[in-house]
Parts: structure tokens; sequence; C-alpha cells
């Protein structure tokens, strides 16, 4: 990889997702500009809604259709343009090139095959190897999310939660994928057994360095997991920046209100701080700036157009018009 | 008398025990529980999946029967009432459910939901005057009245909870279990909620039984917590003494495996557990964290420790109190050595 | 009418009925069977008892639109008359069916244990004899007749009942909203009346729709085997039997019966599945 394309390893342009239902065009992704650097680890923050899921759903060419359809915008991974690939070619891009974990352990697994076979059917799609080969490479992935491989001629239902999301991981890890995305990789499993699987992802990024998009609504499990975050709210992105600064120091007034929100483990407050009222309905965003109804430093302005990304900070971007006028919100 | 006991409890629960029979023998939901709630308070109940919280808070207003034990409210046994005094229970404990989706009849509009429970006792002479309660009930939950005739389909995962909130206080209750009444929602609209339950206790006296797996909201609303393993409460303290002096060692398991939203604190000295709870069916005798105890030792295994009064309103179950403080300085096993284990 | 709130649960699943052509025109089609069985004797230009033998085998024209068959009756005015048996039985052995089978699989449901056992050992003995075997002993036995036939159609049909109401219950009892409303202070019968049964009243309808086509086509069955309706009075079915014997000559006297039972049964199918797809809540958007 050159220089040129770690910067650029996975580069998403204008992106529009549109669901067509009974109650109107659901924007569920409306104008989304997101980069990922080769190696790196971007945790999507937001609430349920926000499009996080259809971003992911849209890298792997998942978007059913119909309802839903990508209504513009483009995706490159690696310089090639995704949308632009024939259906054969996506079909070997996922599962080989880009791989994704689903939230829930318990229904991403097939009941009535072994896990060894379902590992070893994710290679055999995208690897040409003779059976032993690829048996004995599902083996090594599960010893390698810390399953004794004996285990491997068990059926999903023998596991607990939290090792059916190892055996998820060992799936998604094993054609060597260059990009995977999580989602809500932990958010069904318990604190102790989150901690357990949070360890296991941070040691397997340093083993394979593999490009992670990591959707949480925890900002909890980004802090500890992520190198940059993208805060996303109503189909955009509207903050990013490496995870230091963005937790130090959020610039977006949604952000802002998102820290505030969740009770912290150190004082001993008893009302929380809350952004008022409700995203906005996807099937009529507004003309402007999409938080501009809750924000508590709106400007008439900010609901006549949509606010681009501005550098607050080296490095560091959102999407306020405030931050243009005064450096800072 | 057994366990903490506190004189001026409006619930106390005494030796509770509700076993269910299950194919493989006896699921042990909860286990010789002795707690008590007094009026005014609330208490958190916190635990891992499976641990028995749940059934807890429906045996303690009699949803489910307890198998062994008795749950006293106001000094009367709850399971000794009859027909009319149950009725009358019920006006008094209320519940909020978990899943706002569940929990609220899709067939019903919002104002029927609220009314239910007052068509139930009664309560109001005529259908005006039940109107008019729901319409004050909506306005303390914060419902706009314009969503009287919405289902609840139309509405968002925290209207739904309001719902379930206005449902709970219509018959003036005085002690509410609320049951994971956040954990489906959204941060945002999860902190609405949670001020919203906390200016309803300033405003009525509620007392609360909030029961949660998310260790900073039980923190965040409770005056003392009790934590669960395995059917059996382990360890019982103020909020903030259990959140800076945790002596069990599931419970400082347990917070330091907390993900934090600061990237400022070290998380140096995490513990983090092996292996996954074990089934509370035919659950081992001795303490029943054993098998996953980072500082166990033999007695442990012979001997259940009970819940006593380590220091003042500061309860244990665990023979070595004054031990458990080393296990932050074991070195943590990597997620590949505990996943085995 | 009654014209439902506007974002009730009914409206909606009008709404989305409305969009599905194929179910519309069931609805249309079992509409204008109805009303043919209710005016018949209005409508059908002849008795359907009417013999003429001097027109016997007359192919369909102005005078009689389907033909007449081997009596000379106008087998129009027969088809016409013959919508009354079926929509009767049809309606009343899937009532029947509903009633006495949603009593036993909700009793099941409910009381759970033992009498849920005993209950449903005993509908699975009558699932496993094919219905119409079951249909065809039990009309046997209680002789032909119009009573008969509804009953042995009937009978046949509710051990599929029990089992889908002693489903849906189970699921419905199993929600929170129940729980919710025990916790409330409700009665049984509160909870039953205003919140199971309600709930599961959807997969009823679908249920008893599919299934009136089931029954009407069983009464064919049973008429053609000669267990129904006697002659004179017509049933399709028993059309069917009676013209058997001259399909390669006189083809138009079993087609027009044949199509009847087939045009109705598509438009109750038709019905049912867009009936299925309206009232399920999963695919609320």
């Amino acid at each position: 990889m050159d220089q040129q394309q770690r910067e650029n390893f996975l580069e998403i342009r204008d992106l529009y997702v549109q669901y067509h239902t009974d109650t109107g065009l659901v924007k569920a992704v409306d104008g989304l500009n997101l980069s990922l650097a080769g190696g790196e680890t971007l945790g999507l923050v937001g609430e349920t809604g926000a499009g996080k899921t259809t971003t992911a759903l849209a890298v792997m060419q998942l978007i059913a259709s119909p309802p839903g359809r990508i209504a513009g915008g483009s995706i490159f991974l690696q310089g090639e343009n995704l949308l632009k690939k024939s259906k054969e070619e996506q079909r070997h891009i996922r599962g080989g090139k880009i791989a994704m974990i689903f939230q829930d352990p318990m229904t991403s697994l097939n009941p009535v095959l072994p896990v060894q076979e379902q590992i070893a059917e994710m290679i055999r799609l995208h690897r040409k190897a003779d059976a032993d080969e690829v048996l004995k490479k599902a083996r090594d992935m599960l010893s390698l999310v810390g399953i004794r491989p004996e285990r491997g001629s068990e059926y999903p239902h023998q596991f607990s939660g939290g090792m059916k999301q190892r055996v998820v991981i060992a799936i998604a890890l094993a054609c060597n994928p260059t990009l995977l995305i999580a989602d809500e990789p932990t958010t069904a499993l318990d604190v102790t057994i989150q901690a357990q699987v949070l360890e296991l992802m941070r040691e397997l990024r340093q083993h394979f360095n593999t490009s992670t998009i990591l959707i949480s609504h925890d900002l909890g499990v980004v802090a500890e997991l992520c190198d940059s975050v993208a805060i996303m709210y109503a189909g955009r992105i509207v903050e990013k920046a490496d995870t230091k600064n963005l937790f130090r120091r959020p610039l977006h007034p949604y952000t802002q209100g998102l820290f505030r929100s969740v009770p912290d483990l150190t004082g001993n407050v008893r009302r929380l701080d809350t952004i008022a009222g409700l995203p906005p309905d996807p099937t009529n965003l507004p003309p402007g700036c999409c938080f501009a109804s809750r924000c508590n430093i709106a400007e008439p302005d900010c609901s006549r157009s949509r606010p681009s990304m501005i550098e607050g900070e080296t490095g560091h971007f959102a999407a306020c018009f405030k931050l243009g006028k005064r450096g800072g919100v | 008398m057994n366990g903490p006991a506190d004189s001026g409890a409006l619930v106390e629960i005494r030796g509770l025990k509700k076993y269910f029979t299950v194919p493989h023998g006896l699921l042990q939901a909860v286990d010789d529980v002795n707690l008590s709630v007094a009026g005014g308070e609330t208490l958190g109940l916190v635990g891992e999946s499976g641990c028995g919280k749940s059934t807890l808070g429906r045996v303690v207003i009699r949803l489910l029967d307890a198998t062994e034990g008795s749950v006293f409210f106001d000094k009367e046994d709850i399971f000794l009432y009859n027909k009319k005094a149950l009725r009358n229970f019920r006006k008094r404990a209320q519940m909020v459910f978990q899943d706002p989706y569940s929990s609220l009849n899709p067939r019903f509009s919002v104002e029927q939901l609220i009314a239910e429970p007052l068509h139930i006792h009664r309560v109001c002479v005529n259908e005006r005057e039940t109107a008019a309660k729901v319409k004050t009930l909506m306005d303390i939950v914060g419902l706009a009245s314009r969503l009287t005739t919405s289902f609840p389909h139309e509405l968002d995962g925290g209207r739904r909870q309001r719902i379930g909130i206005a449902r709970a206080l219509a018959l003036n209750p005085e002690f509410i279990v609320l049951d994971e009444p956040v954990s489906a929602l959204d941060v945002c609209i999860q902190a609405q909620i949670l001020n919203l339950l906390h200016d309803l206790k300033d405003e009525f006296r509620y007392t609360y039984l909030f029961i949660t797996h998310d260790l900073s909201v039980i923190r965040h609303i409770s005056d003392r917590i009790a934590v669960m393993y395995l059917g059996k409460i382990i360890e019982l303290a103020d909020h903030l003494e259990i959140f800076i002096h945790p002596q069990h060692p599931y419970t400082q398991a347990l917070l330091s495996a907390i993900p934090l939203p600061n990237v400022d604190i070290p998380r140096a000295g995490r513990i983090i557990l092996e292996g996954d709870v074990p089934s509370p069916v035919n659950p081992p005798a001795g303490c029943r964290f054993y098998s996953r105890c980072p500082s166990r030792w033999d007695r442990c295994l012979g001997e259940a420790p009970v819940l006593r009064e380590l220091s003042p309103d500061h309860f244990l179950a665990c023979h070595f109190p004054g031990r458990v403080d080393k296990a932050k300085h074991i070195r943590p096993r990597t997620a590949l050595e505990s996943a085995e284990l | 009418m009654i014209f439902p709130r506007k974002n009730s649960n009914l409206y909606l699943t009008l709404l989305r009925l409305k969009r599905n052509r194929l179910a519309v025109f069931g609805l249309a089609v079992l509409v204008m069977l109805l009303l043919t069985a209710i005016f018949a004797p209005r409508i059908a230009p002849y008795h359907y008892a009417t013999q003429n033998l001097a027109d016997a085998f007359e192919a369909p024209s102005g005078k009689h639109y389907l033909g007449t068959d081997d009596f000379g009756r106008d087998i129009f005015s027969r088809i016409i008359y013959g919508a009354r048996v079926s929509t009767q039985v049809g309606l009343f052995a899937v009532s029947l069916a509903m009633i006495s089978g949603g009593l036993l699989g909700a009793s099941a449901a409910y009381y759970g244990g033992r009498i849920d056992g005993i209950i449903m050992r005993c509908m699975d003995i009558f699932m496993s004899i094919p219905q119409i075997l079951l249909a065809i002993a039990i009309a046997a036995s209680l002789g032909p007749g119009l009573l008969n036939l509804t009953i042995a159609v009937g009978v046949a049909a509710l051990p599929d009942f029990a089992r889908v109401v002693r489903g849906s219950v189970l699921t419905i009892s199993g929600q929170e909203y129940i729980e919710a409303a025990r916790c409330m202070g409700a009665s049984d019968a509160w909870i039953i009346l205003r919140h199971i049964l309600p709930n599961c009243s959807a997969p009823i309808i679908v249920q008893s729709t599919l299934r009136v086509g089931q029954a009407i086509l069983a009464t064919a069955a049973l008429s053609f085997l000669g267990l129904g309706v006697q002659p004179p009075y017509p049933e399709w079915g028993g059309m069917l039997a009676a013209s058997r014997g001259y399909v390669r000559d006189y083809a138009y006297m079993t087609i027009a019966p044949g199509l009847a039972i087939m045009i109705t049964i598509m438009a109750l199918n038709f019905l049912g599945d867009g009936l299925r797809d309206a009232m399920d809540p999963k695919l609320k958007r």
C-alpha cells in the first residue's frame, strides 16, 4: 500500500440512501462524507435512526432493493468505486475484502451447522484450497479468537452469547478482509462479557491491522477501541476527529449534548443535561441544519442551508455554522 | 430476623426464594434474598442477564408467587392477601416495564392505554372525569395532548415509555418497580426519562425499586444499590460507597468492566472475569461466584457466604473482604487466556 | 358503515388491503356471490327444479345463458341457487369450526398443563385422519342433508382452528402488556376480552377466510359423492357429479359448476392472502 492508498483507504462521497415506505421517502443517509485511513479504527456514533447501519450496509452493498436504493454518491475502497462493480464482483468483495460483524450473535449464526463449518464455508467461498487446508484454517481461526479448536465441531447453541460473538468475529476475519465493519458488536452482551470481547478485538487489531468501522451508540466502547470518531446525526456526519480530541473537546452542539446526556461515574449530579426534542423525521428533513430545532445556540440563519464540515482545529471537523463565525462553539 | 432490616421499611423482603422447575433440574432464579426498601427511597438492583433481578422485581409485586419466604408491604405479607386486598395492593404498587414496544397493547390508543387502570379500578365516575385525569397524567409525564388519539406504533420509544410511566402513576401508587425502564432507549431519550423519574419522585415521594444492568444509570438514580449474582444479593451499600469502595470481587470486576466515555482516565488494573456466568439451574454449593472469582479460596467452595454488615450500612456476602483488594493487582488475563476458563 | 379513525389499526389494515388488487377482486367476487345467494329467487330466470325435457341438453343461448342439463333445467339458475348451499355451508361450517375449535384452543392455551395435553392430543388424532375422509365418515354416519353436511365439514375443520387459536393465545399471553394488565389488577375475564381476543383476531380471520374456500370445496366433494344436499336441490359439486356422464358431448354442463367452484375458491384465497399481508404488524412501515 503506498502513501496515497493508506490515506484514502475508504472514501465515501456524498452518499444518499433512501427507502420507499408507506409513509414516504425515508432519507436514511443524506449526503454523507467519510474517509478512513488504512489500519485505522473509526467509531461511528449516533442514535437509533441516524443512519449508521444503513451506511454500513451501503458499503457492504447489502441495501435491500426494494424498498431501499442508493440514490447518489460513490464509495471508493482502495481507489475503486464499489458502486460501479458488477453483482459478481460485489459478491467477491463482500466477505473477501469487506467483512461485517452483526449486532446479534444469536441470529447471525446458522443453528444447524457446526461452527467450524461456518468458518470453512466463508473461506471456501473466497479462496481456493483443499478441504483439509480449509478445515485447518477454520480451526486456527477458532483458537485465534480464544476458542479451543476441539470445540469446532459443536453447534452454535452449545456456546454462550460471548463465545458466539467470538465465532462471528472468527468468520468475519477468516478471509483476511482489508475492511471490517462491526455493527454494535458488544451491545447484546453483558458488561463482563463485553469486556472480554473488547479485549479480544483489541488484540486482534494488533494482530491483523485490519481497517475497522465500529458502529456503536456507546461512547465508552468507542473511547476504548477507536483511533478516530465520527458522530452521525440525521443521515450525515456532524463531527469527526481523532478520539482524544473529540472526547476532550467536542465542537458540535449535538456531540456536546450527547456527552452531557450520559450519566457519569464520578460526579453526583441528580439531573442530567438533555437535548430537548427528538431527531427530525427522516421522511421530512429540514432544508437547513437538521439539529437547529434542538440546538440552544441556533440562529435563524441555521435553518436556511446545510452547514458543511469546517475544520475547527487541526484534523477536527464539525458541521456547524457557529464554528466558522467564532472559531469555536 | 435474617439480614438487613429497617423498621421504617415500606417493602421488606425476607428469605425470598423463587425456583422454577425446568427439564434439567431446579432453576434457582432468586435464592434467599433479604432486602428492604424504605419509604421514599430508590433502591437500585443491578446484575447481569439471568441473575434473577427481573424475577425478583416480579415476585415483589406478586406478578409471580414466591417459592418460599415473604414480602411485607406496609407490614403486611403480600402472599397472604385475599382477592380484595390484592386488588387494593395493585393500586399501591405498580410496575414500569422494560420494552416500551411489547408492554403496550398495539390496539389501544394513548388515551385508552393510560385510562385502563382507571377503568379497571373504577376510579372515575364518568368518561369526562377519566378524560380529565388522563390529560393530567399526560401533562405530568410530558406527553403533548395532541397525542391522545395516537397509537403506540406511531410513537418513538421515549414517548412510549412515557405512556408506560403515566399508566403506572394513574392509580397514585406508593411503590413502583422499574424493570430496565431506559435500557431500550437512546442516550438522549434515556436522559430525558431519567430526569422525569427523578422529578416525579421529588414531587410525589414515590418509592422506587430500580432494576437495571447499566451501572452508570443505577449509580445516577439510586440511593442504595444492591448487586445481584446468580439469584443472590452479594453486596448492598450506598450508591456512592459501592462505587468508591466496592468490596466484593464481582462488584469490583463489574465496575472495572464499564467502558468509560473518557479518554483521560487510565485503564490500568482492569479485572477481566474468566468465563461466563454459570447456569442458575442446579447451581453449585458454596459461593456462587467461585468459578469466576479472581481471589477464591478453598473455604469459598465449601461454604456459601451470607450477606452481613461489613461496615455501617455496607453489606457484603464474601468470606474474604480484606483480601479481595488484592485482586486488583493480579495481572489481568488476556482475552485469549480467559476465554477458555 | 362505521368509518374507522384515521390512524387506527383497522383503518391501516383496510388501507393496505385496498392496495392489493387481487384481494379487492376477491372481495368483490365474494360480495357478488353473497348477494346472488340472498336474492337467488329474484335473479334466477327459472326455478331450479323446473324441468323441460323438450329443451334438454341445450347449448348456451340467449334463452338459457349457460344451457340446460339432462332434465332440461336451466343451468344458470341452478348455479345461482347452488351459491346458496355453498355460502351457507361455507359460512356455518367455518363458524362452527371457529367457535368450537377456538374455545378448545383457547382453553388449552389458557389452562395449560394437563388440559392442554388432553385437548391437543385429541386434536392430533383428528388431524391424523385426512380431512376429506373424516368429513365423508361423519356425513355418511349422519346421513345426507344440509345440516349434516355443515356439521361434517365443520368438525373436519375444527382441529386446525384449535391449533391456530392456541398458538396465538400463547403468543399474546407471553406479551408484556398482558403482564402489565395483571399488574394493574385486571381480572382474567378483562384480560381475555380486552387484550387476548382482539389481538389474536388477525390470524383467526385469515384462517377463516382461507377455510371457507376449503369448506366449499369439501361440500362440493361430498355432494359429488352423493353425501351432501339431495336432488333436486342444486349444489355445485352435485351438479358436477350429475354431468360427468355427459362430459364428452355436453362439456358446458361440467364447465359451469366447475368454474363457479374455481372462481369462488380463488376469490377466497386472494382475499385470505391479502388479509394476511394487510394484518401483519411486521409490514407496518
